[in-house]
């Protein structure tokens, strides 16, 4: 079955340095488990080839349905310095939410 | 000791909503209003602004904020603590001071806390051992020293603390971390143990949620964005906090907005690493252990968390100036408005090319096609879009170089594909790029100092 990350989840984005931060919470817990088990390291980084050129590394919050995801080297130098229109993340999270999963 | 405090997020940023402190003073009661100003850019913007004027070099919004409230605040008993003083804290007291006497109030206590500035002390400093060197990077400071623009230590909550104890009404801080200035009213008003690390957690916690002022309460909600009620008059967000480290996160209910369990996790994910190590001045603390309990009602309970004792060192913010930018845009108008946006990026460059600038990099974005998502980007029917907005800019240390960029721009709606507007405001002119320097120091070779001015 595919599914829309959208239709499950939420988020936000924002910058550390030349790294994106992206959360992502579900809105309720068949949701977490979800994202838990297919919202992979590795998932994560094909689907941001191009954006991200970094490794993705993956933190849980279990405890509010949450991941959150560090994408290195994302930000064109980060903060003040890159040339990107969206230099500090903040629309990453919605290009996470167009993710679609494909689920036992 | 009071059974529980109200402390009222009042800024996010500089530049924030101006009536929002406004708000938090007038349409409820509140024990606190904190306000964070600073961005890790906008200490080297208060640099060159004091550079220029010795006076300035705070956030100059908040003696006129001052001035609508100060009369409530001491009516009231509300106190007021900012990172706001910037570079120059001891000039934004003396401001606020003149604000009072001119209001003929008498009778306050304006505290400044000062040490986080070590622009100054870095040759000291880095013969007392310590190498600053970049954290991220592992460059070393040498590399940038004599570019620096502004060099601070992040300060926790206790010399916040230390000023309260002394009677301030109002605290001005400089580089303070964002979590201080709402941890500090909960450790002096409930009297907390700095080695209680649980309750150092809990007010850290409740710092991060009210460092982003509206972005807890309904702004920014990637969730059911649209059932926001009254996001034009949004109130801020408000940690009623309880002795025992609990608290809930609430705002004025005459204010628009939203506090939920959703509003309320965005902000907790919002630019953090590991979750179990939230680094703070004053604790580690772990994001894993919150809970939230959304009571209805714009109320979210928050508790249980924990933490653990803080690292030796502080982090130092240092800015320094590297090289100049411009950006320019253009408009491209249908038909096939990204294929001549794609055309005239391509002249463009030629035409820089031909020249033989000298740019570290030249980026170019097609607005309303693919710029926030890049490959992610639904594909759209290239040659049927309506317009696109052409965006190029430019890096360089060569400053001609980006002038001369600038020039190249409106040449190009003459000399250029067709049906192309939107070329006002003059040639883009270079400016200077502010890079950040994030490093750390030990917490033995940092002294801080309360001042009080009274009126």
């Amino acid at each position: 079955m595919k599914i829309k990350l959208l239709d499950i989840a939420h988020g936000r984005s924002g910058d550390k340095g030349d790294a994106g931060n992206v959360g992502v919470i579900a809105y309720d817990d068949k949701g977490y488990e979800i994202i838990k088990k297919y919202l992979t390291e590795e998932r994560v980084k094909e689907h941001f080839k191009g954006i991200c050129l970094g490794k993705v590394e993956r933190f849980e919050l279990p405890n509010i349905r949450a991941l959150n995801f560090l994408l290195h080297n994302t930000l064109g130098g980060g903060g003040t310095v890159s040339l990107k229109h969206d230099a500090q993340g903040k629309t990453l999270a919605t290009a996470m939410l167009r993710m679609e999963l494909e689920i036992d | 000791m009071k059974e529980k405090i109200k402390i009222a997020s009042g800024q996010g940023f500089w530049g924030d909503l101006i009536d929002a402190p406004y708000n938090q003073v007038m349409e409820g009661d509140i024990d606190y209003l904190v306000m964070d100003y600073l961005a890790e850019v906008t200490m080297s913007i208060l640099q060159k602004q004091k550079n220029i004027n010795p006076k300035f070099g705070y956030a100059r919004d908040i003696p006129a904020l001052m001035k609508r409230i100060l009369p409530t605040c001491k009516e009231k008993g509300i106190k007021v603590i900012t990172n706001g003083g910037g570079v120059n804290p001891i000039g934004c007291a003396e401001a606020i001071i003149e604000v009072a006497e001119e209001l003929k109030i008498s009778g306050l206590k304006v505290a400044v806390v000062l040490g986080d500035d070590i622009k100054d002390r870095l040759d000291e400093l880095i013969e007392k051992g310590e190498d600053l060197n970049n954290m991220e990077t592992g460059e070393e400071i040498i590399t940038v020293k004599d570019k620096l623009l502004s060099a601070n230590v992040y300060l926790g909550a206790f010399p916040i603390v230390e000023a309260l104890q002394k009677g301030a009404d109002i605290v001005i801080t400089g580089r303070t971390t964002d979590t201080g200035l709402t941890l500090a009213p909960m450790i002096y008003e409930f009297g907390w143990a700095k080695d209680n690390y649980d309750l150092m957690a809990a007010g850290t916690v409740a710092g991060h949620i009210l460092e982003c002022g509206g972005q807890a309460s309904g702004g920014n909600f990637l969730g059911d964005w649209q059932s926001v009620p009254d996001m034009a008059n949004i109130g801020f967000p408000i940690a009623e906090a309880y002795p025992n480290g609990e608290f809930v996160i609430t705002k004025h209910e005459s204010l628009g907005g939203l506090v939920s369990f959703e509003t309320v996790a965005e902000q907790l994910v919002y630019e953090i690493g590991d979750p179990k190590k939230y680094i703070t001045p004053d604790c580690v603390a772990d994001f894993t252990s919150i809970h939230l309990e959304d009571l209805g009602n714009n109320r979210v309970k928050v508790y249980g968390i924990k933490g653990e004792k803080e690292t030796d060192t502080y982090k130092v913010s240092c800015s320094y100036a590297d090289g100049y930018s411009a950006s320019a845009t253009l408009t491209y108008s249908w038909p096939q408005a990204l294929t001549k946006a794609k055309a005239a990026d391509q002249i463009l460059r030629k035409r820089l090319e031909k020249l033989n600038l000298d740019f570290d990099e030249i980026n170019t974005e097609f607005l309303g096609y693919n710029a926030c998502h890049g490959p992610l980007s639904k594909k759209l029917d290239e040659d049927d879009i309506n317009e696109i907005v052409l965006k190029v800019s430019v890096r360089s240390h060569d400053k001609n170089s980006v002038t001369r960029f600038g020039k190249e721009i409106a040449p190009l709606i003459l000399t250029g594909p067709p049906g192309v507007t939107g070329f006002a405001g003059g040639r883009p002119k270079p400016s200077e790029v502010v890079a950040y320097w994030p490093a750390l120091i030990r917490k033995d070779v940092i002294q801080t100092e309360v001042k009080i001015l009274e009126v």
